[in-house]
């Protein structure tokens, strides 16, 4: 019995990783329907640069990877507007193919570039054994303190991006360019800078998962795509445009993912896999779907 | 001393020419009327005018300025808002939402919500209320609302009876002296020959992209029109 509670506590917390990941795809997702194909790769992308920075900073472990998340945030939201503003704007149209090939591009020119720069050799980012550290439950159940943090946070960005997205008026903004793009040009409002907006603001939420998942375990350049495939499953499990469906998503992936290990540690992906997939056929829209 | 001008205004669906030189010209606080059939150019004339469609620059000029082709965020900050065709409100927006939509150019002047909730009184009642859950002739008063609160010198009204009961018709255009008692300059563009007639000062008729027949609207008589119209 305390085995089973143990696999749901850690499919919890696995899920609010899978929930970080999804949190920026289903920004981008709901804003303006790109479906960013090298979402995955900006994330590992992340991982290598809070690395990198952590490594410079020249800190005691304890604090250099939250001080170069700190120092990566600004760039993190410069990098995702110019993108945006730059190359992604151009591809957005009624066909979705030059956006999936624009960004499927930028996934293999990030991943042979983090390839080129640091090898294939995994590495993990030195946080001074926060990684290994963990929180008694009792009852002989224990949490991982990283684990548990990462869902903390998890949860706080759902919130977060949930009141952004309902009381704010970039989230008011972002609502009326995802309805009506020329409408709210007659307003006065400028798609493209809007649009620039929330990817930098999924930059930021990229930034966040990169560096604290490089925190959590290792990570190789051609980790990518692995990580977008969670990120989309979570964001369709929970229903497009519901960051707390995101959030749902993600837990329901880790828990079924969880479970799945329990029984044979190769069936962990597919369990997962299987849920995805039941979600398609049986409630296409997801569980907590905003947007038609 | 006029308003809002267009010398020779063209315009273009890709190849397709849609408008061949039009000549318009609004004085201020004037209301005038722009009438023709489905497919005459009237909605491709607005949208030309408030930059959603391309124009050479000297073609539209606003205020002594020319407008002509600038960003349709540009045109708003200059005073120009519009009542789009349909409505068009967004749907997951409420309608206090969907209001203050239109305050996003931050132009001063009267129009505020309060002043739209006072013009629009049931709006008030169903502030918070997702602009897709009102009835035709509620979402309609939602779009003026939204037009005015960027304090406009022009509005520009894109056929707001169609598709609405005449009574709410009615309704709507009995806002119309209170909404432009602070000096506005009101466009309406119409189907209802009759209801055009008898709210503006003057009216233009357009058929197939060129204007066939402008003056003062109580002078112009139903043959007049009807010639203009249809072109028979």
């Amino acid at each position: 019995m305390l085995g089973w509670i143990d696999t749901i506590v850690q499919g919890v917390l696995l899920g609010g990783l899978y929930a970080m990941f999804a949190m920026g795809q289903s920004l981008i997702f709901g804003v303006m329907r790109l479906t960013n194909t090298a979402h995955g790769d900006f994330i590992i992308l992340a991982a290598f640069g809070a690395f990198s920075l952590a490594l410079a900073v020249g800190l005691p472990p304890a604090a250099a990877p939250w001080l170069a998340l700190g120092l990566m945030l600004p760039i993190a939201f410069a990098a995702g507007y110019g993108l945006q503003r730059v190359v992604l704007n151009r591809t957005l149209g009624r066909d979705p193919l030059p956006s999936l090939v624009v960004t499927f591009g930028l996934a293999i020119v990030i991943q042979n570039l983090l390839q080129e720069i640091y090898s294939a050799d995994p590495r993990s980012i030195e946080s001074g054994g926060l990684n290994t550290a963990s929180v008694s439950l009792g009852g002989g159940l224990a949490v991982g303190t990283l684990p548990l943090l990462i869902f903390v946070i998890a949860v706080a960005m759902a919130i977060g991006m949930q009141l952004l997205f309902d009381r704010t008026p970039i989230g008011r903004a972002f609502r009326a360019v995802s309805d009506d793009k020329d409408a709210a040009e007659l307003m006065g409002l400028d798609h493209r800078h809007v649009y620039a907006l929330a990817t930098g603001i999924a930059f930021l939420l990229v930034a966040v998962a990169g560096t604290l998942h490089g925190m959590k375990t290792t990570v190789s350049p051609a980790d990518g795509p692995a990580l977008l495939l969670y990120a989309f499953e979570a964001v369709i499990i929970g229903g497009m445009g519901s960051f707390y469906g995101t959030l749902a998503g993600g837990i329901i992936l880790g828990v079924t993912q969880a479970i799945g290990f329990r029984f044979d540690p190769g069936w962990g992906i597919w369990f997962g896999h299987i849920v995805f997939l039941a979600m398609l056929v049986f409630r296409p829209s997801g569980l907590f779907p905003k947007t038609r | 001393m006029a308003l809002l001008t267009t010398r020779k205004l063209e315009a273009f669906y890709g190849d397709f020419q849609a408008l061949f030189g039009i000549d318009f010209e609004i004085e201020r606080g004037e209301i005038v009327a722009v009438i023709g059939a489905n497919g005459a150019g009237k909605s491709t004339f607005l949208k030309t005018v408030c930059g959603l469609l391309k124009a050479s620059r000297e073609a539209v000029s606003f205020d002594d300025e020319p407008i002509g082709g600038l960003q349709p965020g540009r045109i708003v900050q200059r005073g120009i808002a519009m009542v789009p065709e349909g409505r068009r409100l967004f749907p997951s927006l409420s309608v206090e939402e969907n209001l203050l939509m239109g305050a996003y150019a931050k132009r001063s002047g009267p129009w505020n919500l309060e002043a739209v909730y006072d013009l629009f009184p049931i709006l008030k009642e169903k502030r918070s209320d997702p602009s897709s859950a009102l009835s035709g002739g509620q979402q309609q008063m939602v779009a003026i609302g939204r037009a005015l609160m960027s304090n406009p010198r022009l509005l520009i009204c894109d056929e707001i009876s169609l598709g609405l009961a005449p009574i709410v018709v009615k309704e709507i255009y009995n806002a119309l002296p209170r909404v432009c008692a602070g000096g506005l300059t009101v466009i309406v563009v119409e189907q209802d020959v009759g209801m055009a007639q008898l709210v503006s000062s003057r009216l233009y008729c357009m058929q197939e992209g060129r204007v066939t027949l402008s003056g003062p609207s109580g002078d112009l008589t139903r043959e007049q029109i009807s010639q203009a119209y249809f072109g028979v």
